[in-house]
């Protein structure tokens, strides 16, 4: 580790912190300064002035945004979420019996889709110009440019319909054997698991690629190195890099995905919550799940920078 | 030295160089662009073509494809065709209104910032670089909280969400064109910003904008798909084609029409605009492949 790296890592996690920062004031801003009043939205049209100042109080909506905006991000700072409009539950109570749900289904997928889309990544950029890299291209375009409840609904039908290996609808209630766990996991994750594939092998294999097109890869050629081994021995260490970074760019992806899969699959996760508080507009549970899956997503590609600048040789030995 | 030469300019190399690109098109290209032609002469024409209306209810629910009904009828024995051709108002309307508002005001953005220099630019990259940390779909989601979702409202969200990312790709192109010499010779004989800006370097980087567009509106389809499915989109009686999937998604596990069609009609839109651009020469925004 030297002095210039870790100025590099840490200016990255700064100004990750920084973006968050300001994330939350967009988010705040987007929920509660501009127009759409949480107390009018909560009453209706026929409130009585009285009744509706009342509710502003209690909301604290007469307080000026800027003050309201402190509170608020004071209190996220210390796991204070604020109470669910519809609910009247605490937002971090009903996040946090979700939370291990959609972190277990994410996991489970990681686990599952990494592998696969190296596998298959890296074999296509080996093979490059085959019929199998064209069928496998074709095929991951196809999926990442089909809206994801596609290919849920696809995944339902191969699966489920016609084969009749798993059930359709995934009930976390009822789990008492690992067989039952299984079964209720397996359509979400044979479903996130196509869409986050198709996305980390494109990228596997694009940096593979980049790689073979060096000049070093052509003196390894040269040599008459079997293609098997160009890939393996020379490319494929050097691409670790860019491919760590593929990685954790393409799970970022998951947090998109999760909120299409966990409702069609009706899965009890963090995703569901967000949707259902979208629809009954509950504000405070939405800022809280947004501001979640936002740190998640900064969390990722933070993880997906540091990948790419821990992985450069050049800036690791200077 | 005047303008009148600028002025005088003909059109015909851009459109020698447009006829040149089509015949580069691969039959895959050909058959892209036949199907978004397609869907959109539907969109346009499609409803007052149609013999049944979408609204008209009667015969049977989820009836199976027949001479009457082309693909069926839905959960309320509607036609199904007139739903999807209907649909594509929504869904190819609306995405196409949404990607020209994020397209023209991010390059417009962009051209300001690339032209006037370092002040404008560094503030407007920094605004815009913290709406990209929000994944699209979360910020979708708390539009709609916010505001609700009726369909201006939609376009709105999912301009403010692919602005960014268009303004990023018009940025770096055109950095690049505002350093070349016919640039600093403009600015030189004394332009203004909205001449350089606008006859400069917009001329120069409109062909990757509209494969940008093409891409760009690729993601909005689907964004908008994805809300309609949640039923956070557009509401009822209107229906686009995520919408449509979403109504009738109870007839999946007997294969009904009234799912498939819906889902092939987006499939068809987004894989076809892919084929498109997959044809376009100079598609290096197509490779890198980032959303």
């Amino acid at each position: 580790m030297n002095s210039i790296l870790f100025k590099l890592l840490v200016q990255r996690i700064g100004l990750a912190l920084l973006s968050l920062l300001a994330v939350s004031v967009v988010v705040f801003a987007i929920t509660s300064v501009l127009p759409g009043d949480a107390a009018q939205e909560q009453l209706g049209q026929e409130a009585t002035p009285e009744v509706l100042a009342t509710l502003r109080a209690q909301l604290g909506l007469n307080v000026p945004a800027h003050q309201r905006y402190l509170h608020w991000i004071a209190g996220l700072a210390h796991g204070d979420l604020g109470v669910s409009s519809t609910a009247r539950l605490p937002v971090s109570e009903l996040i946090a019996s979700r939370l291990t749900n959609s972190l277990l289904l994410a996991a489970v997928t990681a686990l599952f889709s990494v592998p696969i889309a190296l596998t298959l990544g890296i074999a296509a950029a080996v093979w490059r110009g085959s019929w199998f890299d064209r069928w496998e291209s074709a095929a991951a375009v196809t999926v990442v440019s089909v809206p994801e409840f596609l290919v849920a609904t696809l995944a339902v039908l191969v699966f489920a319909v016609h084969l009749r290996w798993l059930p359709a609808l995934s009930y976390l209630s009822d789990v008492e054997s690992l067989g039952q766990m299984l079964r209720a996991f397996a359509m979400p994750v044979v479903t996130l698991t196509c869409v986050i594939v198709a996305q980390m092998m494109r990228m596997t294999r694009a940096a593979v690629i980049d790689q073979l097109e060096a000049p070093y890869i052509e003196m390894v050629r040269l040599k008459g190195a079997s293609p098997m081994r160009t890939v393996l021995a020379h490319a494929l260490p050097n691409a670790v890099g860019p491919i760590a970074n593929a990685v954790a760019l393409s799970l970022s992806y998951l947090l998109g995905g999760v909120i299409i899969v966990e409702t069609i699959f009706n899965y009890p996760g963090v995703a569901k919550l967000m949707v259902e508080g979208v629809a009954q507009r509950d504000i405070p549970l939405v800022q809280a799940c947004t501001m979640l899956f936002c740190a998640g997503y900064l969390i990722l590609v933070t993880l997906a920078d540091l990948c790419g600048i821990i992985a450069n040789p050049r800036l690791r030995h200077v | 030295m005047t303008n009148s030469t600028h002025a005088a300019r003909p059109d015909w190399p851009t459109l020698r160089r447009w006829r040149q690109r089509l015949v580069h098109f691969g039959l895959t290209g050909w058959l892209g662009l036949s199907i978004v032609f397609f869907w959109v002469v539907a969109a346009i024409f499609g409803p007052s073509l149609l013999s049944h209306s979408g609204d008209a209810y009667g015969g049977a629910v989820f009836a199976p494809i027949s001479a009457a009904h082309w693909l069926g009828t839905d959960y309320l024995g509607r036609d199904m065709l007139s739903r999807v051709i209907e649909g594509a108002r929504y869904t190819v309307g609306v995405a196409f209104v949404a990607t020209l508002l994020a397209s023209g005001s991010g390059t417009l953005l962009a051209l300001l910032a690339a032209a006037t220099g370092r002040w404008t630019d560094s503030v407007l990259s920094r605004v815009l670089d913290t709406l990209t940390a929000i994944p699209s779909k979360m910020f979708a989601l708390l539009m709609v909280a916010s505001f609700g979702s009726s369909v201006p409202m939609l376009i709105f969200a999912a301009a403010i969400i692919y602005l960014p990312g268009a303004y990023r790709i018009a940025r770096s192109l055109a950095i690049n064109i505002n350093a070349l010499d016919y640039v600093t010779v403009a600015r030189t004989r004394g332009e203004g910003t909205a001449y350089v800006m606008l006859h400069e370097i917009l001329p120069n980087i409109t062909g990757p904008m509209l494969a940008d567009f093409g891409l760009r509106f690729v993601y909005v389809v689907l964004l908008l798909a994805s809300l309609s499915f949640l039923g956070l989109g557009v509401q009822p009686p209107e229906a686009d084609w995520g919408s449509l999937v979403r109504e009738n998604i109870e007839v999946l596990a007997d294969v009904g029409a009234a799912v498939i069609a819906p889902s092939i009609a987006i499939a068809s839109l987004t894989i076809a605009v892919n084929l498109v651009i997959d044809n376009l020469p100079g598609r290096a925004a197509r490779e890198r492949g980032g959303r």
